[in-house]
C-alpha cells in the first residue's frame, strides 16, 4: 500500500504529463490545419497535371518515342521502394502502419525472387525498416530541418529517383505513403511511380486532343512532363503524410490526455480513501485510549 | 466576339491566379507568345521568364516563373509552373541560387546533350536575371 505522500506525488506527476499531452494535442491541431491547407493548395496542380498527362499520352500513344520512364524497362526484376514516413513519433500507429505495408510488400517481392532497394524518407521509417532490411536500404532522406515542405524537397527526391532509373538501377518504383482521409483515418497506400501508370483518360469536353498544337513536339513535352509528374506525386505524398501525421498525433494525444484524466481520478479516489482510513484509525486510537482510562 | 478568357497560373504549392483576363504573354520554350481569346489549342513547355497577365479590367500583373508548361484552349489557358512568384515578391537571391546550382551541375555534367540542356538553361536564367533584377 503506497503512503499518502507517494500517492500525492503520483497525482502531481500524472497531472504534469496530462498538461504536456494536452499542449501537444493543441500544437498538432494547429499544424494539422496548416497541413490541410497546404495539401488543398497543391491539389489543383496535380489534378491539372494528370489531366494534361492523360491528354498528351493519348496523343503520343504507345509508340517507341514514348519515354522509358513511362513504358518502363520491360522487366520487373529490380524494385525500388520509396517509403515516406514522419520524422517524429508519438503519433499512434501512423509510422508503423506505413512501414508494415512496405515490409509486407518487400517480403512478397523477395519471396518472388526479385531484388529490392529501399529509399527511406523520414527518420521513423528508417528506424523501423532498418531492423529487418538494413542491407536493402540504399539511401535515406531526412526532412527534419525542413519547417514547411516545399516543392523543392520533393523535387530533390524525384531527381534522385530519375537519376537511379537512368543508370538502370531499378525497373519498377513504388511510393509508400499514408493517404489522408480524415483526422482519424489515414490509409497507408502504395503508388507505382515508374513505369507511370497512365492516368485514366479524362473525358475531354472540348474533344480537342487531335488538333492540339504541340510546341516543341508531343514527345518532347511528354519527356519533360513525366519527370515533373514524379516529383509532383512525391510532393503530394509528402503533404498528405504531414497532414496524416498531425491527424494521428492529435488523436493519439487526445487519448493520452483522456487516459491521464482517468488515472488522476482513480488516484485521487484512493488518496481520499486512504486519508479517510487514517483519520478513522486515529479517532479509534484516541477513543479506545480514553475508554481505557 | 469574346475578348476575354479564363487564365490560371498554378504552382505545386498554390493557385496564384485564377480569373478572366484579356491577354497573357508566356515565355514559351520556342520564344515568347501572347495568348488571347480563341487561341488555337496548343501545349507548350515554358522556360524561366516573366509572365505578363493583363486582366479583363485592364490591370497588368507580372509573375516570374521557372519552367513548366502551358495548356492553351480557345476557352482558357492553364499555366503549370514549377515555381512562380509575383514580381514584387521576387528576391534576387533566389535566382542567384538557381544559377549557382545550375553551374555546379554543369561542371558535373557528362553527356553532350545534358551539357547543352544545362547551358541553355543557364543562359535563360542569366537573361531573366538581367530583366528582373535592377542593375
Amino acid at each position: 500500500m503506497p503512503s499518502l505522500k507517494d500517492l500525492k506525488n503520483r497525482i502531481a506527476s500524472v497531472k504534469a504529463t496530462q498538461k504536456i499531452t494536452k499542449a501537444m494535442k493543441m500544437v498538432a491541431a494547429a499544424k494539422l490545419r496548416r497541413a490541410q491547407e497546404a495539401a488543398e493548395a497543391a491539389r489543383p496542380y496535380s489534378q491539372r497535371m494528370s489531366a494534361v498527362l492523360a491528354n498528351i499520352a493519348q496523343a503520343v500513344g504507345q509508340d517507341d518515342s514514348a519515354p522509358r520512364l513511362m513504358t518502363g524497362t520491360g522487366k520487373d526484376q529490380v524494385h525500388l521502394l520509396v517509403v515516406c514516413t514522419a520524422e517524429r513519433g508519438l503519433c499512434g500507429g501512423f509510422n508503423s502502419q506505413i512501414a508494415r505495408l512496405a515490409r509486407d510488400h518487400t517480403r512478397k517481392l523477395l519471396a518472388a525472387g526479385k531484388t529490392v532497394k529501399i529509399i527511406c524518407v523520414g527518420k521513423k521509417g528508417f528506424d523501423i525498416l532498418r531492423r529487418d532490411f538494413a542491407s536493402l536500404i540504399i539511401d535515406r532522406i531526412e526532412l527534419r530541418d525542413v519547417k514547411k515542405i516545399g516543392f523543392e524537397n520533393a523535387d530533390q527526391i524525384g531527381r534522385k529517383v530519375i537519376a537511379l532509373f537512368e543508370k538502370g538501377e531499378f525497373d519498377v518504383c513504388t511510393l509508400f505513403y499514408s493517404e489522408f482521409k480524415s483526422v482519424i483515418a489515414q490509409v497507408p497506400t502504395a503508388l507505382q511511380l515508374v513505369p507511370a501508370s497512365a492516368p485514366a483518360a479524362v473525358e475531354q469536353v472540348e474533344g480537342a486532343t487531335a488538333i492540339y498544337d504541340y510546341e516543341p513536339d508531343a514527345a518532347a513535352i511528354l519527356g519533360d512532363l513525366i519527370p515533373r509528374n514524379i516529383s509532383v506525386q512525391i510532393f503530394r505524398a509528402l503533404l498528405e503524410n504531414v497532414a496524416g501525421e498531425m491527424g494521428a498525433k492529435m488523436s493519439a494525444m487526445d487519448n493520452a490526455t483522456r487516459n491521464a484524466g482517468e488515472m488522476i481520478n482513480k488516484l485521487t479516489l484512493s488518496y481520499n480513501r486512504q486519508r479517510q482510513a487514517q483519520i478513522t484509525k486515529e479517532l479509534i486510537e484516541i477513543i479506545s485510549g480514553a475508554e481505557a482510562l | 466576339m469574346a475578348t476575354e478568357f479564363n487564365f490560371e497560373l498554378v504552382s505545386p504549392e498554390q493557385l496564384l491566379v485564377s480569373g478572366r483576363v484579356s491577354e497573357v504573354v508566356i515565355p514559351a520554350s520556342e520564344g515568347e507568345m501572347t495568348v488571347m481569346a480563341n487561341h488555337a489549342p496548343a501545349m507548350t513547355t515554358i522556360k524561366p521568364g516573366v509572365v505578363t497577365v493583363k486582366a479583363a479590367d485592364g490591370k497588368t500583373d507580372r509573375y516570374v516563373v521557372f519552367g513548366g508548361f502551358a495548356d492553351i484552349l480557345p476557352t482558357g489557358c492553364t499555366l503549370l509552373a514549377e515555381s512562380a512568384v509575383h514580381v514584387d515578391d521576387f528576391k534576387s537571391a533566389d535566382i542567384a541560387r538557381r544559377i549557382d546550382a545550375a553551374r555546379a551541375e554543369l561542371e558535373k555534367a557528362s553527356g553532350d546533350e545534358q551539357r547543352f540542356g544545362l547551358e541553355s538553361y543557364l543562359a535563360e536564367l542569366t537573361t531573366l536575371q538581367g530583366i528582373v533584377v535592377p542593375a
